[in-house]
């Protein structure tokens, strides 16, 4: 498949995403978070500052992405969109990681298809912010994330409504781009 | 934390369509506007002779100048907030009001005589303008800032400065019309720096609050 129609397919797989479709969003942020591993991985050791952190960039990545999901003008492709996201997060983890010259990143669309496979590392940017969390918060992301709970479960489980639940995962995932992004600064 | 257990949180997250960014972006800019009119009729309004004013060229040609500058700053603003925005051809069209301006400058010279230049210059009102139009930007700037933290500028400092550049801008059509100086060599000396004050305020605020 060419470039051009994952990136059809990508637009396509968002549409119906933003239609309310989890299957498939699930399915396209797997997609995403392949690409965007590669380009990270890429850009780090183009620049020379070591991949220790490349999985914590595709997170943010991800949840930039998901948060940021109005910026997407709706269009044919969505790549440049994707692309110009990671670009942005990568550029910052590098400069966190003190580097100060920036070798041009990969274009995005270079790496859309490349199967990465996800680094099993031990410490993780995300569950360190999660932890600082208020705590029914904490519980609401742990159980969907770390322990796979459905809101319904979750919601249960916690004597909450669905809908209360998806109030504080929603607020809980801004909570957590904020953190991520004190923390970089 | 699992790259796959977090891409489980975010599609539990359900995505709730509600008003796109531009139509929000749109409100706030009204919703703005609307605050500053109202302040500026409580606390100066228009000139009285305003009537008169009107079929006056130099006057109305205040209003193009601040329009000129509101309008595609605002465009503009709302274009960088996506994260793959293009400005191209869309960032010449801030050369207008300078454009505008500098155009008006060089005829008002050829039409006024040189020892009344200075005294156009200084107008009688220099401050009114330096602190009117900051005043009346306030609510216009908080307004569009606020909603462009929904959005992905690549450069935070600069989407800022193009909010603070769109509220000066109102707040310059709403002071214009009680600006008792008309003249271009007035216009284009207070009205810019009045400008520059309200966007460097933008730039560093958005360089804190629309970071992302």
């Amino acid at each position: 498949m060419g470039d051009g129609q994952i990136d059809e397919k990508w637009a396509g797989m968002m549409r119906a995403a933003i239609a309310g479709d989890e299957a498939i969003y699930r399915r396209l942020l797997e997609e995403i978070a392949r690409s965007v591993r590669t380009m990270a991985r890429g850009a780090f050791s183009r620049a020379r500052v070591g991949d220790a952190d490349v999985e914590d960039v595709v997170q943010e990545t991800l949840l930039a992405i998901h948060l940021k999901r109005n910026t997407w003008d709706g269009g044919l492709r969505l790549a440049p969109w994707v692309g110009a996201i990671a670009r942005h997060k990568i550029i910052d983890a590098m400069r966190r990681r003190g580097a100060r010259r920036f070798q041009p990143i990969e274009d995005f669309e270079m790496t859309l298809a490349a199967p990465e496979v996800e680094d099993p590392h031990t410490r993780s940017d995300a569950e360190r912010l999660i932890a600082q969390l208020a705590p029914r918060q904490r519980d609401i992301v742990r159980s969907i994330s770390l322990e796979g709970q459905s809101i319904a479960a979750t919601a249960t489980r916690l004597s909450m409504t669905e809908g209360a639940v998806r109030v504080a995962l929603h607020r809980s995932l801004k909570l957590l781009a904020s953190a991520w992004r004190n923390a970089s600064q | 934390m699992k790259t796959s257990q977090l891409i489980d949180a975010l599609a539990a997250d359900p995505s709730r369509p509600g008003l796109n960014l531009g139509a929000r972006f749109s409100l706030a800019l009204g919703a703005g506007a609307l605050v500053s009119a109202c302040l500026f009729a409580m606390i100066v309004g228009p000139r009285s002779d305003i009537a008169h004013a009107a079929h006056t060229l130099r006057f109305d040609l205040k209003f193009v100048d601040t329009l000129a500058l509101a309008l595609p700053s605002a465009l503009l603003a709302w274009r960088l907030l996506r994260p793959d925005a293009r400005p191209g051809a869309l960032a010449l069209t801030l050369l207008a009001p300078f454009l505008l301006l500098g155009a008006a400058v060089v005829v008002e010279l050829t039409l006024v005589p040189a020892d009344l230049w200075g005294t156009k210059l200084i107008g009688s009102n220099a401050m009114h303008c330096l602190t009117i139009i900051p005043l009346l930007s306030i609510a216009p700037l908080a307004a569009l800032l606020f909603v462009m933290r929904e959005g992905a500028p690549r450069n935070p400092g600069i989407a800022g400065a193009l909010a603070g550049a769109a509220a000066a801008g109102i707040a310059a059509t709403l002071y214009a019309s009680n600006c008792p100086d008309d003249s271009p060599l007035f216009v284009a000396s207070w009205y810019p720096l009045a400008t520059l004050i309200v966007a460097a305020v933008g730039a560093f605020a958005g360089d804190r609050l629309l970071r992302w």
